[in-house]
């Protein structure tokens, strides 16, 4: 039994099964996210949210789902037809082609490659990709003006990301997502990284265009923003790969300040179920921030991009990487 | 001085913290939500809803067709015709209420000397044709036939501010 799973067919088999194991779950929690979203900013609004179809609501989003794939896609005249209908699969795609790498537990990463890190970073900056060439394609004004704001917004919190990404590689010894979760053994990322657990969080808000930084989309002043032309299954891929986006920034998180799959406490086992309720944890934070403040106005996104995360992310990742050297704490070394 | 203790303040964001702990108490409070078509709010007395046009207890139509409310319309919703009727008293053959244009500001009531028209407490009454909103004479009798204790009721409480 053993050999055929060695063979060439066999690990395909098996890499499309732990696949699908990952990826029907992870599709499941996008659709409930929608609905955990909507309930949580009901409640913060004295809401009760969806409550009607099925037991508390429970059906909303497959009764939605349902509702947008027998809606018309609509493809403007004025469109490029092609780059269209590809942009809301490319953003979906990317979102789910991430979590390849995240380890859920010990080992459980589809692809447990040492340049985890690296690849995460390439993904999360190519969803950006979706985005502009929606904007482009729908050749409407505000769909232009939504791509162009969230081209900016995202290349600008890449970089002080990135800092965050190398200050965390710098005390984990490893671009290996699997071994940087085994570093936080004795004291998770977040602890002595404070600062810049807070500045990854805030960032990922704004790689992904959520409230308060979701001036992408801007229905106040331009309408929707890149998917303004969007209608149906398109849309909905759209809206998706946000909430798809959501979760992978909360696995992120997760795996690089939060301690992945490890036990908060030490005498309780670890394992996937740790590294589900910190996603939950980071996900409630997303939905609650959005629920609690009002969009950032464009100038005061880039000045808090460039002239505070940047420097603070800069001197603290200098100050580890001294600090590391100095003392002699490199790991591997 | 003051300047760096404020800007250290919104460094560790003081501010957005206060705002989360806001909307997080408010997270457990009870909710303000009614779950509607089986719940319903109190209305006032004073409602203004469907319209009906109202019957003495002997069963005579009260309007006399002095066309004060068709005049008063300021949406042009209201037309009436009238004619004598065989006793000789005068009576409309056409009272028709456009529910479409009507906007529901009372106005009809206020101005009908013998309280005939009025707007009711019932506003669930869409139709899914537009022309089921074209109310006629007959519709606005049985409308005041079918709420004549809620109108009478309201108009009683609404009589010591008249």
């Amino acid at each position: 039994m053993s050999l055929f799973w060695d063979t060439n067919l066999g690990i395909l088999i098996l890499t499309v099964l732990k696949t699908l194991a990952l990826v029907v779950p992870l599709l499941i929690g996008v659709a409930y996210l929608t609905y955990f979203e909507r309930k949580v900013m009901g409640a913060i609004q004295l809401r009760k949210g969806p409550n009607v179809v099925g037991p508390f609501g429970l059906m909303q989003p497959f009764a939605d789902a349902l509702k947008m794939l027998t809606k018309e896609t609509i493809i403007p005249t004025g469109a490029d037809k092609v780059l269209f209908v590809l942009a809301p699969m490319i953003t979906f795609g990317l979102a789910i082609i991430a979590w390849a790498v995240i380890p859920v537990n010990n080992g459980w990463g589809i692809a447990n490659i040492n340049v985890g890190v690296l690849y995460l970073f390439a993904i999360s900056s190519l969803g950006v990709y979706g985005v502009i060439i929606a904007g482009w394609a729908s050749n409407s004004k505000y769909a232009f003006l939504g791509a162009l704001r969230s081209a900016a917004q995202m290349v600008s919190y890449e970089v002080s990301m990135g800092f965050v990404m190398v200050t965390v590689l710098i005390l984990a010894g490893s671009l290996n997502l699997n071994a940087i979760v085994l570093a936080q053994k004795h004291l998770w990322f977040a602890v002595p990284l404070f600062p810049l657990f807070v500045i990854f969080f805030i960032s990922g808000l704004a790689e992904t265009n959520r409230a308060p930084f979701d001036l992408a989309e801007g229905e106040s002043e331009i309408v929707a923003g890149f998917f303004v032309e969007y209608s149906a299954m398109s849309f909905a891929l759209f809206f998706l790969g946000e909430y798809a986006n959501m979760i992978m920034i909360s696995g992120m998180t997760t795996v690089l300040f939060l301690g992945g799959w490890l036990s908060p406490l030490p005498f309780l086992a670890n394992g996937v179920l740790w590294f589900l309720i910190k996603v939950f944890i980071c996900l409630f934070v997303f939905v609650w921030v959005r629920a609690t403040l009002p969009r950032y106005r464009y100038d005061q996104l880039m000045a808090l991009g460039w002239k505070v995360f940047l420097p603070i992310s800069l001197v603290y990742l200098v100050a580890v990487a001294g600090a590391v050297e100095y003392f002699g704490w490199l790991p591997n070394a | 001085m003051n300047k760096i203790l404020r800007w250290t303040w919104s460094l560790a964001l003081w501010e957005i913290l206060c705002g989360l702990s806001i909307t997080l108490r408010y997270f457990f409070r009870p909710k303000a939500t009614i779950n509607y078509p089986f719940e319903k709010n109190p209305i006032s007395a004073r409602f203004r809803g469907e319209h009906a046009l109202r019957r003495y207890p002997n069963g005579e139509e009260r309007c006399i067709a002095c066309k004060l409310c068709e005049a008063v319309c300021p949406a042009q919703a209201i037309t009436i015709e009238a004619e004598p009727r065989e006793d000789g008293s005068r009576r409309t053959t056409r009272y028709d209420i456009d529910m479409v244009k009507c906007i529901y500001c009372g106005m009809c009531e206020e101005a009908c000397p013998v309280d005939a028209i009025v707007e009711g407490p019932n506003f669930e009454f869409a139709t899914e044709t537009r022309e089921e909103l074209l109310y006629d004479k007959q519709k606005l009798l049985d409308n005041g036939d079918r709420w004549e204790p809620e109108l009478a009721k309201r108009l009683e409480l609404d009589a010591p501010y008249r």
